[in-house]
């Protein structure tokens, strides 16, 4: 019963305040609603026992639109945006993809609900509480044991994204 | 009903002890106000504040109370929900924090498995409030403030972050708990395994509670009184408290990281099984004290409160004498764990204190250049010189100590060239030739 009021409470809370990124003109309050979405999201990581995820997520996502409010105080004009266009003319291709992620969400639905064992197609295994008792070792263990190669390769690739920003940013070291 | 009642039955102990921590903190975070002035005047040679209550010691309610009745001020073309919501959230972080800190063996809201993570992230929060702060109030000394504020912590965070990777290599676990236990067990604090580790937090953590010599953010020569300048009465009562509580979340960590947590000196030698006394006769004294002074006071009414202290501080030395005696044995750790863990928490907070009356301000560049080119590379080398520590400890068995001091050698080697390079580097003065 708590599970699910909670787990309302936090979907629709990410839902409305996502709705409220875009819709808002001023841009530090749409920055403000991101950070409610997020926070949001983090709290269904911990309803699942996520532990880890729920703090990485805050510690990356939440802790990361802090340069972006920065960006947003010293690089926009608000005076001027608040009287700009907010919004263009690509609405139907946006309502086409949306429909397309609804179908697609939909079917994945409807086979859980026939097969609540879980398909060949949709491998949804049920964890207890127990299985990821200590989540951050048991985050760490698989991330380095079982998916060493891809890790490593996602690091690198972010090594590089960030001494190719620092050489654009500064032509003189 | 019965599933609210279910739900809430096995989390009707760490309520209580949220609910006396949110009750208790203004209140100390008010004492450590009054006990940096007395610091302050000490240092300078002065008496600080004498007249409300003996000593000034009532002071922090006279200020409260004077926070709370005056009047509120909202500039004119401020963000008013934001301007409003800013202080709540800084507090908010930094309260959050508390909840996975143990206070001792005993006392503590959660035991997580992410603790410390959980701590870091949550109190960084903080930031937030005082960035939306400065930007809603429709003021440029507020928001330059907020801008250093926010320049200065991401800089200091990674140092910090590192600084505290190095101490959890050798807990191998995030749990705070398991992590003063795991001290007990090796018998030696981390701060001693990891001194460079240590002084990296130290050093960071003065940074990120904004105070002196880092305290750009609010320089008042500069800045009025930076984030805050727009802000009067409670919603800046607000800011002050999240900012004294951070100091309290930025000691605990240190505490319970490096300084053994809840733990006596030397817990492990039953030949200094002495020490058990200290704290019941530090109070003892204390009390002493205050009597001694009771009929020196000007006025009578100050004689009694004072006499009230001394009472109050016999009744401590009472309860922490009375578990000592075998039948109420059992309460020994968690009564004696709380006292040395606030001690640890006090004399760190002591020291960014000391520093503060002894150390002028940095300048910006001189801050950034401390941040970038000194403390982040030092904090990143001792993580991997402990790291290499711990490989020659498991793989080729080498003592651990042995270990641990031939990396730091080499880490503190790396430390004196690049503070040489940076001396090298620096470019001459406005004035200097």
């Amino acid at each position: 019963m708590i599970d699910k009021v909670l787990f309302y409470f936090f979907a629709g809370l990410a839902v409305v305040s996502a709705i409220l990124v875009v819709t808002r003109r001023n841009a530090v309050h749409s920055a403000i609603f991101l950070i409610t979405a997020l926070l949001a999201t983090a709290g269904i990581f911990l309803q699942l026992r996520a532990e880890f995820l729920f703090i990485v997520q805050i510690i990356l996502y939440v802790g990361g639109i802090m340069v972006l409010f920065i960006f947003v105080i010293m690089l926009v004009n608000l005076d001027v945006a608040l009287h700009q266009v907010q919004f263009n003319r690509q609405t139907w291709v946006a309502g086409i993809l949306a429909l397309a992620l609804g179908a697609q969400v939909a079917l994945a639905f409807r086979l859980v609900q026939k097969n609540p064992q879980g398909s060949e197609i949709l491998r949804l295994p049920r964890g207890s509480a127990a299985q990821l008792a200590p989540n951050t070792e048991l985050v760490g263990r698989t991330l380095f044991q079982n998916y060493m190669l891809p890790f490593e390769i996602a690091s690198i690739l972010l090594l590089v994204a960030m001494i190719g920003a620092v050489v654009m940013a500064k032509r003189k070291v | 009903m019965d599933a609210l009642v279910n739900f809430f039955r096995p989390h009707l102990l760490p309520l209580v002890y949220a609910v006396v921590i949110v009750a208790l903190l203004p209140l100390l975070a008010g004492y450590i106000v009054l006990l940096e002035r007395k610091i302050m005047a000490d240092m300078q040679v002065r008496l600080g504040p004498m007249r409300v209550g003996p000593h000034g010691l009532l002071q922090p309610i006279a200020d409260a109370v004077k926070l709370l009745i005056k009047e509120d001020i909202i500039p004119e073309g401020a963000d008013v929900l934001i301007f409003w919501l800013a202080p709540l959230l800084s507090v908010t972080a930094a309260m959050l924090a508390m909840a996975a800190l143990p206070f001792g063996p005993a006392f503590q809201i959660a035991d997580l498995n992410i603790g410390l993570l959980f701590i870091l992230g949550i109190s960084s929060m903080g930031i937030f409030g005082i960035v939306l702060g400065g930007w809603a109030s429709n003021s440029h000394y507020s928001l330059l403030g907020a801008l250093r504020s926010a320049a200065q912590l991401v800089s200091y965070e990674t140092a910090a972050g590192m600084a505290v990777v190095s101490g959890l290599l050798l807990a191998g676990t995030l749990s705070t708990r398991r992590i003063v236990e795991l001290q007990a067990q090796q018998g030696v604090w981390y701060a001693f395994l990891a001194p460079v580790g240590f002084f990296v937090y130290l050093v960071a953590s003065i940074a990120e509670t904004n105070r002196a010599p880092f305290d750009l953010p609010e320089a008042e020569s500069e800045l009025v009184a930076g984030y805050m300048t727009e802000y009067s009465g409670f919603r800046w009562a607000l800011y002050f408290l999240a900012e004294y509580t951070n100091m309290v979340v930025v000691g605990a960590i240190a505490a319970t990281l490096f300084l053994g947590g809840w733990l006596r000196p030397f817990s492990g030698t039953r030949a200094l099984d002495f020490l058990d006394y200290a704290p019941s006769l530090l109070m003892f004294l204390l009390g002493g004290y205050c009597f001694y002074r009771v009929p020196k006071q000007p006025v009578r009414v100050q004689g009694g409160v004072l006499a009230a202290v001394g009472l109050l501080c016999l009744a401590l030395a009472g309860v922490l004498g009375a578990v000592l005696i075998p039948p109420l044995a059992d309460t020994k750790a968690a009564v004696h764990g709380g006292f040395w863990f606030l001690l640890k928490v006090f004399l760190y907070i002591y020291v960014f204190m000391w520093l503060r009356f002894t150390f002028p301000r940095y300048r910006f560049d001189q801050l950034m250049r401390l941040g970038w080119h000194f403390l982040i590379p030092v904090a990143i080398v001792n993580v991997m010189g402990i790291g290499v520590a711990l490989v020659l400890h498991w793989q080729w068995h080498w003592g651990l100590a042995p270990a641990l001091v031939v990396t730091t050698v080499a880490t503190l080697l790396v430390a004196a060239f690049l503070a040489r390079v940076g001396e090298r580097r620096q470019k001459p003065l406005v004035g200097e030739t």
